[in-house]
């Protein structure tokens, strides 16, 4: 004990007979000590907080802008007539546009779905399209000839109409409406009950009775 | 580093019988430094100024323009390239849409907004500065902020806490002397 050490610095070396000045230590030092851990983890646990949020999201599932709004013109040759559609020619017609490629297989997944719609719908008006997404129309043809479609398929070279479209990958339906408004778009594949639901929505209710009374 | 000048006071530079060192006269003259630093900051930032605001001197070419703007896309196909450096044909048919509109006379920013429209502003690399995405603007700035000012309290703080020997011993510290004092004297 040469010299005697700063009582604000370190209490805990207070000797014995110290007792009230470690009582007054006791009182106001914890308390501050506690004070800088706790503080210095809000920023951590802000950033996890930000990071939690973020990664919990997934990137792709960004709903396009594009729904709710005009359906973007296209002239595209059909792959197996070589004739050219035009959207604008479809107007009047819900229209049901799929995006795809052989090479993918969500899309073979989905492909039974779509055309059990088209056999159910395909003769009420309503008009089922494909275009084909970073495919050769060889593959597409070959794809054709093995699991049958009775709709066109069309070729869209360089990709200008899916990118038109905003579409991320494939597969991706686009549900469009009378008067040409993109009403849904599905990312990923589609089943037949959201099909069914998503062509429902687009035809009058006068026709809707009807299908319902034909169906079995 | 001498002695010399630390044992004679800060003036110590200018009575030794040899020259200063730069290094002295600097120490001596902190004017000197700040005025240096902020010349050498003046310079650096004229220099940005002008290369921001004129730009290289030969007008872009085509592929220039398409490359500057792909740099600022997300590519769709990949969740973390850019349309200019991925490799995907999506990237490329992005690209060359972007060449199209550039011939088509229509302005980055036309061409920008052509690209939201379909694909939000997920599409741009840098988010806007509005809604949800500002947190990404703000934040760092906020951040720095907090902590100078976290820093400013810590350093504030902890200087009286220092012991000084020229500060007259607190009430309680002249008790605790006392009291040991007369510990040392009592035998036992």
């Amino acid at each position: 004990m040469s010299e005697p050490a700063g009582p604000e610095e370190e209490p805990a070396e207070v000797g014995a007979p110290a007792e009230a000045e470690a009582g007054a230590g006791a009182e106001g030092r914890p308390r501050r000590r506690w004070r800088i851990p706790i503080l210095s983890l809000v920023p951590i646990v802000a950033f996890a907080a930000l990071l939690g949020f973020g990664l919990g999201r997934d990137p792709r599932l960004v709903p396009n802008a594009l729904v709710g709004k005009a359906a973007p013109a296209f002239a595209l040759k059909d792959l197996r007539s070589g004739r050219v559609i035009t959207l604008s020619q479809l107007r009047g017609h819900p229209v049901v546009i799929n995006f795809w490629a052989s090479w993918c297989a969500e899309c073979v997944q989905e492909h039974p779905n779509l055309f059990a719609t088209w056999q159910r719908y395909g003769n009420a008006g309503v008009v089922f399209l494909s275009i084909l997404y970073e495919d050769s129309p060889g593959k597409a043809a070959q794809f054709e000839r093995q699991l049958g479609k009775g709709w066109p398929d069309l070729d869209d070279p360089g990709s200008r109409t899916a990118l038109n479209y905003g579409v991320r990958g494939v597969p991706e339906t686009f549900f469009i409406d009378r008067r040409g408004i993109i009403r849904f778009q599905q990312v990923g594949p589609s089943t037949y009950d959201l099909l069914n639901t998503r062509i429902r929505a687009m035809l009058p209710s006068a026709q809707r009775g009807r299908l319902e009374a034909a169906a079995p | 580093m001498s002695t010399n000048g630390r044992t004679s006071g800060p003036r110590g530079g200018h009575d030794a019988r040899r020259a200063p060192t730069i290094a002295e006269r600097t120490r001596s003259r902190p004017a000197f430094t700040t005025m240096g630093l902020a010349l050498a900051g003046a310079v650096v930032a004229g220099a940005l100024v002008l290369v921001a605001t004129k730009g290289p001197s030969a007008p872009l070419t085509v592929n220039e323009r398409v490359q500057q703007i792909a740099s600022g896309l997300r590519c769709v196909a990949c969740q973390n390239l850019s349309v200019a450096d991925s490799p995907s044909k999506m990237a490329l048919a992005m690209r060359t849409e972007i060449g199209h509109q550039i011939r088509s006379g229509k302005t980055p920013d036309e061409i920008r907004d052509y690209f939201v429209a379909r694909y939000s502003d997920w599409i741009l690399l840098s988010p806007p500065a509005s809604g949800l995405a500002l947190v990404a603007w703000v934040a760092p700035a906020l951040a720095l902020a907090l902590g100078a000012v976290a820093l400013a309290w810590a350093l504030r703080r902890k200087r009286p806490g220092r012991p000084s020997a020229d500060a007259p011993p607190t009430p309680a510290e002249r008790a605790r002397i006392r009291r040991e004092l007369a510990m040392l004297e009592e035998p036992d």
